[in-house]
């Protein structure tokens, strides 16, 4: 399936006259900044931002939200992982990416210091744990995690915590490097989390991403892969469970600038609202871009959200935009489906009881998800952490 | 030894109209032994007696009893019934993505014991019922149900008809979509159900055909949403030289 769909990231609105990096001509460019002042304060009737509930946002787009408050980041410190703690003016700062929009240049005008981890060899899987600044307060923060050519690492990064926090996350791959990153966004349910994920994938590098949305009150991640040399391979797999009141927005972005690479996109998220509440709601924007120069690139996203009440709400927006006609491949999808009663009568006349039924097919729905994560003591917290949250609605 | 009592049942769908009642005071005592066939013309209420049985939402019962060993079986919710022994081979089985059969059919055995069946004496006793129904063994990683034919559909309802072991039995159509070999192969394994005569079946069929296969000891005329005629085999052969038009005449005057 190839199709081309227009109306790709169409950003460019955000942006003010005369600042910034000045677009190409391509309608896939985005309007990017380091600097705050550079973007309008968004209304939320712009593309990228008409999904969010920006009342919500605790003024992290309008100026308002301080960042006063601390996000606490602590690494496992192991042979192969070193941590350093640098100045904005560090020339490894922005090697991935800037900002495309207005809250990921509030968090990258915010920020003090950034934190740099650089995996060398074959380190132990690594944890990153970020913890919120607490409740009522808000922060800003900069993570780089980098790997030296052809090293091989599995990083773990848990967000968790109360309060608000905007940042931006840099993966830089080195040439011939692969890493297994896996995010979990795991808040309290106070939590407002606004996040930017540059990805850079080197030449022949290998990114394998999972990301995890469970908790939060609002959590938007902007995903945005570029490919520095040929034969980059990225897998971005992302699971989210989205209960009453929640508001996940998952926005990916793939740019295929450059030859003989791969992108793989796979979202899952499931949604469980509760009457009388505002809806759980989850937003998917797949974006891949494949550019005149990209020849040979293979492509596939898809998103498929599993509806298990009412009063839940799922938006998907697959888009693919092709440039080239030589491509090795291309396809997206989004498909929505309810966990409906007919189903669910279907397993409770075999005896199965309502709750174990509904586990049972969010089990099966996330499966392919959960036995991607590289350890087995993630995968059975994370599993762990997927019951209670269904055990919330059974209440 | 377990009876089911149907007693003067009524039940009504909600549609856009309002209520609609369907059945219309159903009587029927089905004992543990005992194969009950019930044969009737489209649209008069079979399905939806099955339903109400096993306690499907959409039908609302207005009046009368279902009881099973005395136990008021209306009360319970739909998983219940099914743990209190009751079993509905469904006319049209529902499709659940992402749920393997191992794992449907395992949490199943698991809800109706009580308890985690052995992992491996599971394990071959799944094979063997699989083996005894024809059914490849692939499919049991297979979604529920999902992109199965008819006949496949049909099958896998009488392989947990074989591992769940109900009490009462009520398989709704479970012949029609079935070619001659695997209807024969279907109806070996309800009557390997049968054999103990410990358990009793209701078989709801439009045709006599499978009627060669499972011999019912009692024959039911359904129409217009209640019984109108009870008897024994003969009753069906009657029914497939002569139709239901008599019985629909009767039953549409007694309306
Ligand atoms: N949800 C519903 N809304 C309106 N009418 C319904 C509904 N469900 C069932 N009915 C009607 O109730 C009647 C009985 O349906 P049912 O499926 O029980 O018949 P049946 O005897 O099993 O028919 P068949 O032999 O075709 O399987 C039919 O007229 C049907 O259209
Ligand atoms: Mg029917």
């Amino acid at each position: 399936m190839t199709e081309v769909v227009s109306g790709l990231a169409p950003e460019l609105k955000g942006a003010k006259r005369g600042s910034g990096i000045v677009p190409e001509a391509s309608a896939g460019e985005r309007f990017q900044s380091t600097d705050v002042e550079a973007f309008e304060v968004p209304g939320g009737r712009e593309e990228n931002w008409r999904f969010t509930p920006m009342k919500r946002l605790r003024g992290l787009h309008d100026g308002t939200a301080m960042f006063a408050g601390t996000a606490a980041v602590s690494v496992t410190e192991t042979d192969g992982v070193t941590v350093e703690t640098v100045g904005r003016d560090d020339s490894r700062v922005g090697q991935a990416g800037i900002p495309a929009d207005r809250v990921a240049a509030a968090a990258w005008s915010a920020f003090r210091e950034a934190t740099v981890v650089t995996l060398d060899g074959t380190p132990e899987p690594v944890t990153v744990t970020v913890d919120g600044p607490g409740a009522g307060e808000s922060a800003a923060l900069h993570l780089q995690l980098r790997t030296t050519p052809h090293t091989e690492a599995t990083v773990v990064l848990v967000q968790r915590g109360s309060g608000v926090l905007a940042d931006n996350l840099e993966v830089v791959l080195a040439d011939g490097s692969r890493l297994n990153l896996v995010v979990t966004d795991e808040w309290a349910d106070d939590a407002v989390h606004v996040a930017a994920h540059h990805l850079s994938i080197g030449r022949d590098a290998t990114l394998r991403a999972i990301a995890v949305s469970l908790g939060g009150d609002l959590v938007r991640v902007s995903p945005t892969v570029r490919y520095a040399g040929p034969g980059g391979d990225a897998e971005l797999l992302g699971l989210g469970f989205a209960d009453a009141g929640q508001h996940l927005e998952q926005r990916l972005l793939v740019d295929h600038a450059v030859p003989n690479c791969k992108s793989n996109v796979l979202y899952k998220n499931a949604l469980q609202g509760v009457k009388g509440t505002t809806n759980a709601h989850t937003v998917w924007i797949g974006d891949v871009l494949i550019r005149a120069a990209a020849e040979n690139t293979e492509t596939f996203e898809f998103n498929r959200n599993l509806v298990l009440t009412e009063h839940a709400r799922a938006d998907s927006v697959p888009n693919l935009e092709i440039e080239t006609g030589e491509i090795a491949g291309a396809g997206h999808a989004s498909a929505t489906g309810r966990f409906d009663d007919e189903q669910l009568f279907y397993l409770q006349s075999r005896g199965i009881p309502e709750d174990v039924a509904r586990r049972l097919v969010v089990r099966g729905f996330f499966g392919e998800i959960l036995q991607r994560l590289p350890t087995p003591e993630l995968r059975e917290r994370l599993e762990a952490a997927i019951e209670a949250e269904l055990a919330i609605a059974g209440a | 030894m377990s009876t089911l009592e149907i007693k003067d049942l009524h039940a009504s769908v909600t549609t856009e109209d309002g209520p609609k009642e369907i059945l219309r005071g159903v009587n029927l005592t089905v004992r543990a032994g005992e194969t009950h066939a019930i044969m009737g013309p489209n649209g008069s209420g079979k399905s939806t007696l099955a339903y109400a049985i096993a306690g499907h939402p959409k039908y609302e019962i207005t009046s009368g009893e279902v009881l099973l060993d005395g136990e008021n079986v209306l009360d319970m919710t739909v998983d219940e019934r099914a743990r209190a022994g009751l079993f509905l081979a469904m006319q049209y089985p529902v499709e659940v993505p992402g749920v393997s059969m191992a794992n449907f059919l395992r949490s199943a055995a698991t809800a109706v014991r009580g308890e985690a069946p052995k992992l491996r004496t599971w394990v071959k006793e799944v094979k063997g019922a699989m083996n005894d129904l024809d059914i490849d063994p692939d499919f049991a990683d297979r979604s529920v149900n999902e992109g199965f034919s008819g006949g496949e559909k049909k099958r896998h309802e009488v392989l947990q008809l074989a591992l769940l072991k109900p009490k009462i039995a009520v398989l709704d159509e479970t012949d029609s979509g079935l070619d001659v070999d695997a209807l024969r192969v279907v109806s070996e394994g309800v009557n390997r159900y049968r054999e103990g005569g410990e358990t009793g079946v209701v078989l709801i069929t439009h045709y006599t055909r499978i009627l060669q296969y499972i011999k019912p000891d009692h024959v039911h005329v359904f129409a217009a949403g209640r019984v109108v005629e009870s008897g024994g085999p003969e009753l069906a052969d009657d029914l497939e030289k002569n139709g239901y038009e008599r019985f629909v005449r009767a039953a549409g005057a007694a309306v």
